[in-house]
């Protein structure tokens, strides 16, 4: 409650570069908005200061209505989120001090550049000498000097989006709120853009929390990633943890490309998939798996080799029959789509060849084969 | 057609159309879609501008140019009044729609699709039911022991509007809200909310932000509907001459009254000529200030840009 009893006046301006970054708590925290299911259901998760967390999940999971409702946007159904300790649940959007970046770029159409970028800074009734400095100061951040005269629709996407994030930075916020920033540019400008949003977030050194669909945006820029999936987080993590070690299918299919093979029974030392028996290291097992009923093994495609000769496997390996379905060359390795299995049991599945490797046929049977601990149980 | 063909050069070849179009690339022959602007033109020329004219030519006394009409209307001591008392009630007007029109427009662009066709429908049902019936409507609801005086009967208070400036103004108020409303939807439904979203996070409480980038946004749209309405008040005649009376009389009463009884066309000429003028004047301030305006309320939404 401490939060409510700060006066009506919006919070003072902090340098653009003096936080070292806000931690954002989520408690328990629901959105119902009367539907079947709630959009955002019983999400909790700490943010620390100066992190880069992504909120990654296809469209409808909940992201960007908990983006929202960490900027006040949205009002809580239920659950607690604070800023540093501070409960703000109730607190109004323009008094919890956060940056926001949005899709469209939200530029008010009637402003020039400089007067978007001072708009927070009039809010918080700085002198007019300190917002002319730090407009420009700004502005040489976001490499957009000298447009400041100019209105949003002479500038390009990109540009747009500059200034965007200079007026969310330039009042130094507590922390800094990317509703998929990226989404309206093309693929060379985004590239770009994000290059700069990293940048930018090591010279700020403050909390980003980024919402995007995009799994290999999220992937390249976020020190972790919160994986969203109908309205709950599946996973928590940084990119390399989701990646190599998922907890549930939906994370391991949501994150890169992987063979699955669904389990019929729980893993103890050994599995079991129709007629194969496959060694199990007990480290690949996740927990989620440990505890489900429903269980899956899952390889990512550069852990699967291919042996054309049945004694070019080597000992000690989990092996599966396969047929090649297709080839694809592409440059720097083969993409080899398999039929893992037989008959009606087999699963589709991939598996990447150096590209100087010896060309496979389609349709030739080949051994599939991977290394016990670079395979993944899962729970399904 | 063979016989063309093979006598006339490739250029004037009427059958040869791709190379009659590469001879003619540098010097375009008109286009023919303007043709379609014709009947308009015709129709504007014949029964607006060349009566126009009519009237300006006799309002100077042509073929002795003389500006007596025009002094007059200065020094008779009647038309100024009117004209004072005319511009009174349109502002009036203006404002009542202002008041009623904005707070609707705003409603209409944060409802359901289905909801905004009702309430679209509700505005223009003046366009759609006959003037006279509207005014007679307006006389039995404003006229001794109609409704509103029956109303203020019940606190002992003796309102007849019937007969009065401000009947009038509230009936053409009724008249005029369409003219308000629509080119106000027009503008603020082209309003990104997301600004307003973007303005609270950016410090500002829901007034502020509503006061420096959503009212702004809507100046177009506002001006046009001002002008509009003012424009069209000041022009009004079936309602006052119905719901007013001679003694208060507006300015298109005062036209009528030069023309139809007087017979005094070079009086009613330069009257005309006078309120044609301050109209386009006022068109021409409103243009400057904020946005396009068109006859029909169309707003240029990105006519905020040229604001600056």
């Amino acid at each position: 409650m401490s939060a409510t009893s700060t006066s009506t006046a919006v919070p003072p301006v902090a340098p653009v570069a003096s936080r070292a970054g806000t931690q954002i708590r989520l408690s328990d925290v629901v959105k119902d908005y009367g539907l079947a299911v709630p959009a955002v259901d019983g999400v909790s998760l700490t943010i620390e200061p100066g992190e880069f967390m992504t909120l990654l999940g296809p469209s409808g999971s909940g992201k960007t209505t908990t983006l929202n409702l960490i900027a006040g946007f949205e009002t809580l159904t239920s659950g607690r989120i604070s800023l540093d300790g501070d409960d703000v649940s109730t607190l109004p959007p323009h008094k919890r001090d956060l940056g926001m970046l949005f899709q469209n770029y939200a530029l008010f159409p009637h402003m020039t550049v400089a007067q978007n970028v001072a708009y927070p800074l009039r809010e918080r009734k700085v002198p007019k000498a300190e917002i002319r400095r730090r407009v420009a100061e700004v502005l040489e951040l976001v490499q957009l000097p000298g447009r400041d005269d100019d209105v949003p629709s002479q500038l390009s996407g990109g540009q747009q989006q500059r200034v965007a994030l200079a007026r969310a930075i330039v009042f130094g916020p507590k922390a800094l709120l990317l509703d998929e920033p990226l989404g309206a540019l093309d693929r060379n400008l985004r590239g770009a853009l994000q290059a700069e949003i990293q940048r930018i977030h090591r010279e700020v050194g403050s909390t980003f929390v980024f919402v995007t669909h995009d799994q290999e945006e999220a992937m390249s820029l976020s020190d972790r990633i919160a994986l969203f999936n109908n309205g709950r987080i599946e996973q928590v993590g940084t990119p390399e943890t989701l990646y190599k070690a998922p907890e549930t299918l939906f994370t391991a299919g949501f994150l890169g490309d992987s063979t699955v093979f669904e389990l019929a029974q729980a893993p103890g030392s050994e599995i079991t998939w129709g007629d194969r028996r496959w060694a199990v290291a007990p480290h690949t097992v996740s927990e989620r798996a440990r505890a489900a009923e429903a269980t899956a093994l899952v390889v990512r495609p550069e852990d699967v080799h291919i042996a054309q000769r049945d004694d070019a496997v080597p000992p000690g390996v989990n092996v599966v029959p396969a047929t090649v379905t297709d080839v694809h060359y592409l440059g720097s390795y083969r993409s080899v789509a398999l039929a893992l299995g037989t008959g009606d049991g087999a699963v589709l599945g991939q598996a990447r060849l150096d590209a100087a490797e010896t060309q496979l046929a389609v349709g030739q049977s080949v051994q599939a084969w991977w290394r016990v601990e670079r395979q993944r149980v899962v729970s399904r | 057609m063979t016989d063309l063909a093979r006598s006339g050069p490739a250029r004037t070849d009427p059958g040869g159309a791709a190379s009659g179009r590469t001879g003619a690339a540098g010097r375009r022959p008109p286009r023919p879609h303007w043709l379609l602007l014709l009947p308009a033109l015709a129709l504007i020329g014949v029964v607006l501008l060349l009566p126009l004219a009519q009237s300006f030519l006799r309002s100077v006394g042509a073929p002795d140019l003389t500006d007596e009409h025009y002094r007059s209307l200065f020094t008779d001591g009647v038309t100024m009044r009117v004209l004072l008392r005319t511009a009174k009630t349109a502002l009036l007007v203006t404002v009542i729609a202002f008041a009623l029109g904005y707070p609707y427009a705003y409603v209409m662009t944060r409802v359901g699709p289905r909801m905004r066709a009702v309430l679209l429908v509700i505005v223009l049902v003046p366009f759609w039911t006959s003037v006279m019936a509207r005014n007679f409507a307006w006389i039995l609801i404003l006229q001794r022991g109609g409704p509103v005086d029956q109303f203020f009967g019940l606190f002992g208070l003796d309102v007849v509007l019937y007969g009065t400036v401000t009947g009038v103004a509230i009936a053409m108020s009724q008249v005029l809200l369409p003219f308000m409303v629509l080119p106000l939807f027009s503008a603020l439904s082209g309003i990104d909310r997301r600004l307003l979203l973007a303005a609270r996070g950016l410090g500002s409480s829901p007034v502020v932000a509503f006061w420096k980038i959503y009212w702004p946004l809507s100046r177009a749209g506002v001006t046009a509907g001002l002008i509009l309405v003012f424009t069209l008040s000041l022009g009004f005649y079936v309602t006052p001459a119905l719901l007013g009376t001679p003694q208060e009389s507006l300015i298109a009463q005062l036209l009528a009254q030069r023309t139809t009884q007087l017979l005094d066309f070079q009086g009613a000429g330069a009257l005309g000529v006078l309120v044609l003028a301050v109209t386009l004047a006022l068109v021409v301030w409103a243009n400057r200030i904020g946005g396009t305006v068109s006859a029909i309320g169309v707003v240029a939404t990105t006519g905020t840009k040229e604001q600056r």
